[in-house]
Protein backbone atom coordinates (compact mmCIF):
# COMPACT_ATOMS: atom_id res chain seq x y z
CA UNK A 1 0.00 0.00 0.00
CA UNK A 2 1.25 3.47 -0.72
CA UNK A 3 0.47 6.96 0.47
CA UNK A 4 -0.70 9.26 -2.29
CA UNK A 5 -2.27 12.66 -2.86
CA UNK A 6 -5.35 13.07 -5.07
CA UNK A 7 -4.42 15.49 -7.84
CA UNK A 8 -7.15 15.04 -10.44
CA UNK A 9 -10.05 13.14 -11.89
CA UNK A 10 -10.50 10.99 -14.97
CA UNK A 11 -13.64 10.89 -17.09
CA UNK A 12 -14.08 7.95 -19.46
CA UNK A 13 -17.25 7.27 -21.43
CA UNK A 14 -16.13 4.20 -23.32
CA UNK A 15 -15.00 1.69 -20.73
CA UNK A 16 -15.56 -1.78 -19.44
CA UNK A 17 -19.23 -2.04 -18.33
CA UNK A 18 -18.09 -3.25 -14.91
CA UNK A 19 -16.38 0.11 -14.36
CA UNK A 20 -19.61 2.06 -14.78
CA UNK A 21 -20.38 4.27 -11.79
CA UNK A 22 -16.84 4.05 -10.43
CA UNK A 23 -15.02 7.27 -9.63
CA UNK A 24 -11.55 7.39 -11.19
CA UNK A 25 -8.94 9.66 -9.64
CA UNK A 26 -5.36 10.58 -10.49
CA UNK A 27 -2.95 9.98 -7.63
CA UNK A 28 0.54 11.32 -7.04
CA UNK A 29 2.49 9.01 -4.72
CA UNK A 30 3.97 10.82 -1.70
CA UNK A 31 6.51 9.76 0.92
CA UNK A 32 5.43 9.51 4.59
CA UNK A 33 7.06 12.90 5.22
CA UNK A 34 4.94 14.49 2.51
CA UNK A 35 7.35 14.82 -0.40
CA UNK A 36 6.14 13.94 -3.89
CA UNK A 37 7.51 10.78 -5.45
CA UNK A 38 7.83 9.92 -9.11
CA UNK A 39 4.96 8.92 -11.38
CA UNK A 40 1.18 9.04 -11.31
CA UNK A 41 -1.48 6.35 -11.02
CA UNK A 42 -5.15 6.18 -11.92
CA UNK A 43 -7.12 4.65 -9.09
CA UNK A 44 -10.73 3.67 -8.35
CA UNK A 45 -12.16 5.49 -5.34
CA UNK A 46 -14.09 3.36 -2.82
CA UNK A 47 -14.22 5.77 0.13
CA UNK A 48 -15.38 9.08 -1.34
CA UNK A 49 -12.09 10.99 -1.33
CA UNK A 50 -11.54 14.29 -3.12
CA UNK A 51 -8.85 16.43 -4.70
CA UNK A 52 -6.02 17.39 -2.36
CA UNK A 53 -6.67 14.62 0.17
CA UNK A 54 -3.97 12.24 1.30
CA UNK A 55 -5.11 8.66 0.81
CA UNK A 56 -3.99 5.04 1.06
CA UNK A 57 -3.96 3.18 -2.25
CA UNK A 58 -3.70 -0.55 -2.71
CA UNK A 59 -2.42 -2.14 -5.92
CA UNK A 60 -2.56 -5.50 -7.63
CA UNK A 61 -5.19 -8.18 -7.17
CA UNK A 62 -5.87 -6.91 -3.65
CA UNK A 63 -7.55 -3.87 -5.22
CA UNK A 64 -10.36 -6.15 -6.38
CA UNK A 65 -11.17 -6.96 -2.77
CA UNK A 66 -12.09 -3.33 -2.12
CA UNK A 67 -15.77 -2.58 -1.68
CA UNK A 68 -17.68 -2.82 -4.96
CA UNK A 69 -14.63 -3.89 -6.96
CA UNK A 70 -15.21 -7.64 -6.90
CA UNK A 71 -14.63 -9.17 -10.35
CA UNK A 72 -13.92 -5.79 -11.92
CA UNK A 73 -10.89 -5.00 -14.11
CA UNK A 74 -9.20 -2.86 -11.44
CA UNK A 75 -5.60 -2.97 -10.20
CA UNK A 76 -5.46 0.13 -8.04
CA UNK A 77 -8.00 1.28 -5.47
CA UNK A 78 -8.22 3.96 -2.78
CA UNK A 79 -9.18 2.24 0.48
CA UNK A 80 -8.66 4.93 3.11
CA UNK A 81 -8.31 8.65 3.77
CA UNK A 82 -5.30 9.47 5.95
CA UNK A 83 -5.87 11.47 9.14
CA UNK A 84 -2.33 11.41 10.43
CA UNK A 85 1.06 9.87 9.72
CA UNK A 86 3.30 9.48 12.74
CA UNK A 87 7.03 8.98 12.08
CA UNK A 88 9.26 7.82 14.92
CA UNK B 1 8.72 -12.02 1.96
CA UNK B 2 10.98 -9.08 2.66
CA UNK B 3 12.80 -7.54 5.58
CA UNK B 4 11.69 -4.17 6.89
CA UNK B 5 11.96 -1.79 9.79
CA UNK B 6 8.90 -0.14 11.35
CA UNK B 7 9.47 3.61 11.17
CA UNK B 8 6.01 5.01 11.86
CA UNK B 9 2.27 4.52 11.84
CA UNK B 10 -0.76 5.78 9.92
CA UNK B 11 -4.22 6.71 11.16
CA UNK B 12 -7.25 6.70 8.89
CA UNK B 13 -10.83 7.07 10.09
CA UNK B 14 -12.52 6.80 6.71
CA UNK B 15 -11.50 3.43 5.33
CA UNK B 16 -12.82 0.24 3.87
CA UNK B 17 -15.15 -1.40 6.43
CA UNK B 18 -13.20 -4.66 6.19
CA UNK B 19 -10.15 -2.83 7.54
CA UNK B 20 -11.75 -1.71 10.77
CA UNK B 21 -9.34 -2.47 13.60
CA UNK B 22 -6.34 -3.04 11.31
CA UNK B 23 -3.17 -1.30 12.46
CA UNK B 24 -1.20 0.38 9.70
CA UNK B 25 2.55 0.87 9.93
CA UNK B 26 5.09 2.78 7.85
CA UNK B 27 7.78 0.25 6.90
CA UNK B 28 11.21 0.90 5.40
CA UNK B 29 12.30 -2.13 3.29
CA UNK B 30 15.76 -3.50 4.12
CA UNK B 31 18.37 -5.70 2.45
CA UNK B 32 19.52 -8.91 4.20
CA UNK B 33 22.47 -6.79 5.33
CA UNK B 34 19.86 -4.54 7.02
CA UNK B 35 20.57 -1.49 4.88
CA UNK B 36 17.69 0.68 3.65
CA UNK B 37 16.47 -0.13 0.15
CA UNK B 38 13.55 1.28 -1.82
CA UNK B 39 10.67 3.53 -0.82
CA UNK B 40 8.85 3.40 2.51
CA UNK B 41 5.40 1.84 2.31
CA UNK B 42 2.27 1.30 4.38
CA UNK B 43 1.69 -2.20 5.77
CA UNK B 44 -1.16 -3.59 7.82
CA UNK B 45 0.00 -5.50 10.88
CA UNK B 46 -1.07 -8.85 12.30
CA UNK B 47 1.77 -9.23 14.81
CA UNK B 48 1.65 -6.20 17.07
CA UNK B 49 5.01 -4.86 15.87
CA UNK B 50 6.05 -1.46 17.18
CA UNK B 51 8.34 1.41 16.35
CA UNK B 52 11.90 0.50 15.38
CA UNK B 53 11.27 -3.23 15.23
CA UNK B 54 12.81 -5.46 12.58
CA UNK B 55 10.02 -7.34 10.82
CA UNK B 56 9.25 -9.30 7.70
CA UNK B 57 6.35 -8.52 5.45
CA UNK B 58 4.55 -10.03 2.45
CA UNK B 59 3.36 -8.43 -0.74
CA UNK B 60 0.40 -9.29 -2.94
CA UNK B 61 -2.94 -10.95 -2.35
CA UNK B 62 -1.33 -13.18 0.30
CA UNK B 63 -1.14 -10.07 2.49
CA UNK B 64 -4.85 -10.44 3.29
CA UNK B 65 -4.59 -14.10 4.35
CA UNK B 66 -3.67 -13.42 8.01
CA UNK B 67 -7.07 -11.73 8.41
CA UNK B 68 -9.14 -14.66 7.09
CA UNK B 69 -12.10 -15.18 6.99
CA UNK B 70 -12.19 -11.39 6.47
CA UNK B 71 -10.75 -10.27 3.17
CA UNK B 72 -9.50 -6.71 3.67
CA UNK B 73 -8.17 -5.01 0.51
CA UNK B 74 -4.53 -4.90 1.56
CA UNK B 75 -1.40 -5.71 -0.47
CA UNK B 76 1.35 -5.49 2.15
CA UNK B 77 1.22 -6.96 5.66
CA UNK B 78 3.76 -7.38 8.45
CA UNK B 79 3.60 -11.11 9.24
CA UNK B 80 6.51 -11.61 11.63
CA UNK B 81 8.89 -9.94 14.06
CA UNK B 82 12.53 -10.90 13.50
CA UNK B 83 14.55 -12.14 16.47
CA UNK B 84 17.84 -12.88 14.75
CA UNK B 85 19.33 -12.82 11.29
CA UNK B 86 22.28 -14.91 10.20
CA UNK B 87 23.69 -14.05 6.80
CA UNK B 88 26.83 -15.67 5.49
CA UNK B 89 29.23 -12.88 4.71
CA UNK B 90 28.45 -11.70 1.19
CA UNK B 91 31.41 -11.66 -1.15
CA UNK B 92 31.99 -8.32 -2.84
CA UNK B 93 30.83 -8.09 -6.42
CA UNK B 94 33.59 -8.80 -8.96
CA UNK B 95 35.33 -5.62 -10.08
CA UNK B 96 35.06 -5.03 -13.79
CA UNK B 97 38.24 -3.83 -15.41
CA UNK B 98 37.52 -1.13 -18.00
CA UNK B 99 38.57 -2.18 -21.46
CA UNK B 100 40.84 0.83 -21.96
CA UNK B 101 42.71 0.11 -18.76
CA UNK B 102 43.66 -3.38 -19.81
CA UNK B 103 47.32 -3.82 -20.53
CA UNK B 104 48.01 -3.69 -24.26
CA UNK B 105 48.61 -6.97 -26.00
CA UNK B 106 52.29 -7.79 -26.09
CA UNK B 107 53.93 -6.70 -29.31
CA UNK B 108 55.60 -9.57 -31.02
CA UNK B 109 59.04 -8.55 -31.92
CA UNK B 110 60.68 -9.88 -34.95
CA UNK B 111 62.91 -12.82 -34.42
CA UNK B 112 66.27 -11.69 -33.17
CA UNK B 113 68.41 -10.46 -35.99
CA UNK B 114 71.38 -12.33 -37.03
CA UNK B 115 74.46 -10.54 -35.92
Amino acid sequence: MILARVVGTVVATRKDPRLEGKKLLILKPVSPDGKDESGYVVSVDTVGSGIGERVIAVSGSSARMAEGCKDTPVDNAIIGIVDEVHLD
Amino acid sequence: MYFGRVVGSVWATVKNPAMTGCRMLVVQPLTPGLENTGKRLICTDCTGAGAGELVYWVRGKEASFPFLPDEPPVDTTVVGIVDEVHVKRLLPAPVEVPVAAKTPAPVHRKASRKS
